[in-house]
């Protein structure tokens, strides 16, 4: 099994400092021939494509900026989700340092199709580090006339897990707590400022002038009936070579972690994140597909000597810390399960916790105002389904 | 090179300037003074408590005084799988302070974060801006030495 480098091509190949090698592999063609369309022939390949959103969602792209090239407003923006902070994700981070041009004429594209005058990247305040990369290449773009139409503004987070949310993303744009919005209205139709938005993932708008360049055919050949093309995988934890890959949707867990990062001896996978599915190693033969499992495409490996359980109070920690506090069941919810894991994970677990565990999750995975809260209980109801032996050890028989 | 905000002057800065307010008046004076955040107040038009409200949410802004250098060291699972705690123990030992404290000359504040996005070089901190990964125990000391 080998990667395929479809989003991350010119990754390592061109100097991100100088857009003249970037010209030199068909750097801006895609750009060029989308100005050559009508917008909504543009939407229309997208749509045809498939592409789905990379961030975790894996909302349909073309449908979003179908909804907002649609939304009657003179006023219409461009965000991209720079804020990459799910736990065990640096795949942005690798492509904002090695390719920041692609992006760009992403965004260019984007732009164009909804009209859109204005653009924003929202930058993770950890990330600081890429301002001046990300900042030349803007410059060195608008010098040689891509960006005529378009203002490409960054902004830069400053520290907040939920901020990757797009509601509290806008919010922490517009100079605010980055708290949760109530949804609907929806950023297509009101969005920053209360104008149509589309905000994309950085790896939803790399693929973008691949698509336009190469057509929706081509795209389409590539992964599962609903997951279409590639996806980009953060690899850490126990493997032997962490890291970037890049893998044709569909693709097998086991190849991922085993074949390409050098796993061995694994106890169970961790895929999306924090909030993501743990699946134990019998497993491991699951294909990575939005029908599957997906996430953001963070990846943590578990060796046979981890304990599960404490890596779910440690993560349930997290979110409790991260929990943007608006709305109840997450807030209080998190909290709650950080109570009971810490004590199953000093041994002091109870009979009647694993009902309280399945009842908060209920109630948080219906009743949350946002994704945090909404996935939070995942990890917990994961490892009761495959783990439930660690579980049981630890229920106090005092 | 950071040219964040660098349209706003006193005279055009409005309400959703706010974050980038805080976070240059943050890199001017290393946190946000109670001063700081009712003169943002008084110039936007907006209640303390709102900038208040701001300025306490983000953990990279600080509503309290802080050290020359910010130490951010990764608690988060995959630094975690790679032994971040003796890096925690290592910069304790090397500064003498605990997370959350900053040392009497002023030189270092030192906290735990969460995911800095550095796995594929874990265990891994952030200094300042400068993120250092891939670290042991060892190499703390030559690292810190950098900044004074």
């Amino acid at each position: 099994m080998s990667e395929t480098r479809v989003v991350l091509k010119n990754c390592g190949v061109i100097d991100p400092e100088d857009i003249a090698t970037y010209l030199d592999r068909e750097g801006f063609k895609a750009l060029k021939k989308a100005l050559k369309l009508p917008g909504e022939q543009v939407i229309e390949e997208i749509k045809a494509s498939g592409l789905r959103g990379r961030g975790g969602a894996g909302f349909p792209c073309g449908l979003k900026w179908d909804l907002a090239s649609k939304a009657k407003d003179d006023e219409k923006y461009v965000i991209c989700n720079a804020d990459e902070g799910e736990v065990g994700t640096f795949k942005d981070r690798y492509i904002l340092e090695n390719d920041p041009f692609s992006l760009i004429e992403g965004i260019a594209i984007a732009g164009y199709a909804i009209g859109a005058r204005k653009a924003y990247i929202y930058l993770r305040a950890e990330y600081h580090f890429l301002l001046d990369v990300l900042e030349k290449a803007i410059v060195q773009s608008k010098k040689k006339g891509f960006l005529k139409y378009l203002d490409i503004e960054i902004r830069q987070g400053a520290g907040a897990y939920v901020c990757g949310e797009e509601s509290a993303l806008m919010d922490s744009i517009e100079g605010k707590r980055g708290e949760v919005r109530y949804r609907p209205p929806f950023p297509p139709t009101s969005g920053l400022w209360g104008k149509p938005t589309i905000i994309n993932n950085v790896e939803t708008l790399m693929n973008i002038p691949r698509i336009m360049l190469n057509g929706a055919e081509w795209f389409r050949g590539m992964g599962t009936e609903k997951s279409k093309g590639t996806k980009v995988f953060s690899v850490s934890g126990d493997v032997g070579k962490p890291g970037v890959y890049e893998l044709v949707l569909g693709s097998r867990l086991k190849e991922l972690v085993e074949g390409l990062a050098g796993a061995e001896k694994v106890q169970a996978v961790q895929v999306g994140g924090a909030t993501g599915r743990i699946i134990p190693y019998s497993m491991l033969d699951t294909p990575l597909s939005f029908e599957t499992i997906l996430g953001a495409g963070a990846v943590t490996v578990f060796n046979e000597t981890r304990d599960i359980v404490d890596m779910v109070y440690r993560t349930m920690k997290f979110l409790a810390e991260e929990s943007c506090g608006k709305c109840a069941p997450c807030r209080e919810g998190t909290e709650a399960m950080v109570e009971i894991l810490g004590r199953f994970s000093k041994g002091e677990g109870l009979e009647k916790d694993i009902t309280v565990l399945e009842e908060l999750a209920d109630t948080m995975m219906l009743a949350s105002m946002c994704g945090l809260g909404q996935a939070a209980p995942i990890p917990v109801m994961d490892s009761l389904k495959h783990f439930r032996g660690a579980y049981d050890q630890r229920i106090s028989q005092s | 090179m950071n040219k964040i905000g660098e349209g706003i002057s006193p005279q055009s800065q409005e309400k959703k300037d706010l974050l980038v307010l805080l976070e240059r008046a943050q890199s001017r004076s290393g946190y946000l003074s109670q001063e700081t955040v009712a003169e943002l107040a008084e110039s936007l038009g907006l209640s303390i408590s709102e900038v208040y409200g701001v300025a306490s949410f983000y953990s990279f802004l600080s509503i309290k005084p802080q050290g020359r250098n910010v130490i951010r060291i990764c608690k988060s699972i995959p630094c975690y799988l790679k032994n971040a705690q003796t890096i925690i123990d290592g910069v304790r030992k090397e500064i003498g302070i605990r997370p959350g404290e900053t040392t009497a000359d002023g030189r270092f504040s030192f906290q735990l974060t969460n995911c800095i996005g550095a796995c594929d070089r874990a265990p891994a901190m952030m200094v300042n801006n400068d993120v250092h990964g891939d670290l042991t125990p060892e190499k703390i000391s030559k690292i810190l030495k950098a900044y004074k």
